[in-house]
């Protein structure tokens, strides 16, 4: 009986030290985080605020590398083909996980069965905002223009595959307008300076690029397609305040992992971007930009799978149906 | 006026605090450094340092990392006087008669000059900014793309009279530029043109590839054909600062450069690439004797080399009175402002003016300091030339395929150059000069996207480059320049002049 108490007790303290060495041994080295945009874009800066607070909690650094191109494909691909130890990370967003499928027909990822899923790092609330003096005064009047005056209004959005693009096209496609004049930028910046000098008639885009412009009223903004108002806008009413209540999409930005990560290392990642949401400096940053903190439910891989999911679902039909 | 003085007094009392001018410092000898270094470019530095000033106020980051854009500028003429190689688009120009001023023994000069010219473009870009900011917005939103795409033509045709040697040729290589530049992803439909199922090339030739392959690897190659010809700039280094003859020379591009560096700065979309080729291509028209250029004339560095450095700076002016970057470089400082808690916007210079103000004051004693860091170097740099070859190809293809490798990341991209390095080899020695190309590939991009942007809001009709009157105007200077180019009797004697 002694005896067997004794290796019981050794089989115990064993598996605790076996199972504590397994922690202790991720992370051994430097993190990667691939963003497959440009340094200094909004999934870049949401992926260096996160990343920072990640490494503290982590022990070791995450290296953010930017490998940007066709439409950040190109980085994810290259994050989601690499070996699944947990030192190869990727931040994407909407456009990325959930609409790229149906806007690139030979897509070298599957972001629904061939990912592992992190969790949400921020949702970006998208706006619709037009030139200063744009006929339509609210949403109603701007839908009921745009649908009477499809030969003169002009969209602006910042290239195929860009979130812009995205949530327009998913606008559209609701209004019954899919073929609506569109003017495509290389980027938001150039767009956006089209907007303001007035040759554009309207876009949608992220909070975080158009906020100081509609607050110093150089651009008006009809609604916000969130199902709250934002405290960095609280006067923009939302998509259903504003009477376009099935207009709802966010660009968000998540974490994901190779598939076949083992679980310790997912559920280390998890932790560690939970502990740096819940982080005052980083809470404040974030919302700061306009971000809408994730849910307790979207922080872990189900949570945002389902979310993935959902937006894929609801994208799907009208972009692969999009003119392109 | 009083105001102005109120707002600098304002703005250098931030700039001259210890730790500013300690990171303003750090931040023109890193950009210095990056800049003479070929390929590694500004926005691959900027990105790589951002995490560092994470912990710094906002104003000390971005005083920074201003500091290393401009910076970058004063570093990449040295590289491209010396070894011929452009590090930034704008650096192109330099190459003509920079590195032909070099291989006289009169590097030190070309260095001299260009560096006393970016002081002088670099301080009044300062006072246009503090002074005429605001006002100045105004310009970058009168242009639509319709009249980007004129200015585009208008530039295309600055091309032609850029040439050196057979008009034939440089046109030949102006459409091979506008042709490469179509490779990609087409911007309206997202189809892939011209990459044969390549994912590589499905974002377009980055720049930097082909400006590291047929300028830097295809001169290294050539270099290493006939070494004699170095020997030559070996043998006699010179004097290392301009003297009174050559101050007299350059003073009046250096301001003509500096005007028109200035304002195509303040343009949208990059405006300032177009800045140094249309001072080179003013110079170039209005000299008593234009078969210098190419040759190792002072005045094709001065005037190029002031404009770049005053389009550098004026660029900031969109970004920090509208909130919207011209260009890739202050998109990245956008992002910078960001991270930081400064949202870039019409209100940053009411709600930050000490950010607004230190920052601008900080340019000024960024261009003094990289004044004082760059006079004192050009005997060091200039020494390089007499490095021996052995040791100075390996280093220049080894920083050629780092600073390639850090633009994107994409190790492909360093094939490339060397593919690009082997067909600038080829048009060399067929005797086709590679600044057209480069020119019409930069603007290649940007006239598309402008050309298909303006049809489509005028609903494809081709009336709106005439009609709207700026366009229509640069339309009308594009077409003085070609007719002047191609008038029988000039062009007779364009034809004695260039064709060595």
């Amino acid at each position: 009986m002694k005896k067997l108490v004794l290796s019981l007790a050794t089989t115990v303290a064993l598996a605790l030290t076996g199972s504590a060495q397994a922690q202790s041994k991720y992370p051994e080295k430097p993190i990667t985080m691939i963003v497959p945009f440009a340094a200094g874009g909004p999934t870049d800066i949401i992926a260096r605020i996160v990343g920072e607070n990640m490494s503290k909690t982590l022990g070791q650094q995450v290296v953010i590398e930017n490998v940007a191109g066709a439409g950040g494909t190109t980085g994810i691909t290259r994050a989601l083909t690499a070996t699944p130890d947990g030192y190869t990370i990727a931040m994407g967003h909407l456009g990325t996980f959930s609409a790229a499928p149906a806007t690139y027909p030979g897509l070298k990822y599957d972001p629904i069965n061939g990912m592992q899923p992190i969790g949400l790092a921020g949702g970006t609330p998208i706006l619709i905002v037009a030139r200063k003096n744009f006929e339509p005064k609210d949403l109603k009047e701007f839908v009921a223009y745009v649908k009477t005056n499809t030969d003169k209004v002009n969209e602006a959005h910042a290239g195929v595959g860009s979130v812009s693009w995205t949530t327009c096209t998913l606008l559209k496609g609701q209004l019954g307008v899919p073929k609506l004049n569109a003017v495509a930028y290389r980027g938001t910046g150039p767009a956006l300076n089209d907007l303001v000098s007035g040759q554009i008639d309207f876009m949608c885009d992220q909070i975080v690029s158009v906020a100081e412009q509609v607050k110093a009223d150089t651009i008006k903004a009809y609604a916000i397609a969130s199902t709250e108002r934002s405290p960095a806008l609280p006067n923009v009413p939302t998509t259903k305040e504003a009477g376009l209540p099935e207009y709802q999409i966010e660009a968000w930005n998540g974490i994901a992992a190779p598939k076949g990560t083992p679980k310790e290392v997912v559920d280390r990642l998890v932790d560690a971007l939970d502990k740096a949401l819940k982080d005052e400096g980083v809470k404040k940053r974030l919302l700061d930009l306009g971000t809408v903190m994730p849910s307790a439910e979207e922080r872990t891989p189900a949570g945002f799978g389902a979310l993935i999911k959902r937006d894929a679902d609801k994208l799907s039909p009208t972009l692969a149906a999009a003119p392109k | 006026m009083s105001e102005m003085i109120a707002h600098l007094q304002l703005g250098f009392g931030v700039a001259l605090s210890l730790q500013n001018i300690a990171l303003a410092f750090a931040g023109c000898l890193v950009g210095t450094l990056i800049g003479v270094l070929p390929g590694v470019g500004p926005i691959a530095t900027i990105a790589m340092l951002l995490p560092i000033t994470f912990g710094l106020d906002p104003v000390g980051a971005l005083i920074m990392l201003a500091g290393i854009y401009y910076g970058a500028q004063y570093g990449g003429s040295t590289t491209a006087i010396l070894v011929n190689i452009p590090g930034e688009a704008t650096a192109v120009v330099t190459t003509l008669d920079g590195h032909q001023m070099a291989k006289q023994g009169r590097a030190g000069v070309a260095l001299g000059t260009a560096a006393l010219g970016s002081f002088f473009a670099g301080c009044v870009a300062t006072l246009i900014i503090a002074a005429l900011g605001a006002p100045l917005t105004k310009l970058a939103l009168l242009f639509g793309p319709a009249e980007y795409f004129s200015l585009m033509v208008m530039g295309l045709c600055f091309a032609v009279v850029l040439a050196r040697g057979s008009i034939l040729k440089a046109f030949c290589m102006i459409m091979l530029g506008l042709l490469l530049s179509t490779i990609g992803t087409d911007l309206e439909t997202g189809q892939e043109r011209m990459t044969f199922g390549f994912p590589p090339l499905s974002d377009g030739i980055d720049f930097a590839v082909l400006a590291m392959g047929v300028f830097g690897f295809a001169e290294v190659l050539r270099n290493l054909e006939n070494p004699e010809t170095r020997d030559v700039v070996r043998a006699k280094i010179g004097r290392l600062l301009p003297d009174w003859n050559d101050i007299k020379q350059s003073f009046l591009p250096v301001v003509r450069g500096t005007a028109i560096g200035g304002i195509l700065g303040i343009l949208p979309g990059n405006g300032a690439v177009l800045g140094p080729f249309a001072s080179y291509t003013i110079e170039k028209k209005i000299a008593k004797d234009p078969s210098r250029f190419g040759r190792g004339a002072i005045e094709g560095v001065a005037g190029p080399e002031s404009a770049n450095n005053a389009g550098a700076q004026t660029a900031f002016i969109p970004l920090l009175t509208l909130g919207i970057p011209p260009n890739a470089v202050m998109a990245l400082m956008v992002g910078a402002m960001t991270i930081h808690g400064i949202i870039p916007g019409p209100q940053v210079m009411t709600k930050n003016p000490e950010l607004f103000w230190g920052m601008i004051a900080s340019m000024w004693i960024g261009n003094l300091m990289l004044l004082i860091i760059n006079l004192p170097l050009v005997g060091v740099w200039v020494k390089l030339l007499q490095v021996p070859y052995r040791l100075m190809f390996p280093a220049i293809l080894i920083f050629c395929c780092i600073g390639i490798y850090s633009v994107n990341n994409q190790p492909v991209d360093v094939a490339f150059t060397a593919l690009f390095g082997l067909f600038g080899y080829i048009l060399i020695k067929l005797g086709f000069e590679p600044a057209p190309m480069l020119l019409g590939f930069v603007l290649g991009k940007l006239m598309e996207e402008k050309l298909r942007q303006a049809l489509i809001i005028s609903r494809g009709s081709f009336m709106t480059f005439i009609e709207r009157p700026i366009s229509g105007g640069l339309l009308a200077v594009a077409v003085i320049i070609l007719v002047v180019a191609l008038l029988p009797s000039i062009s007779q004697k364009r034809d004695e002049v260039f064709t060595e």
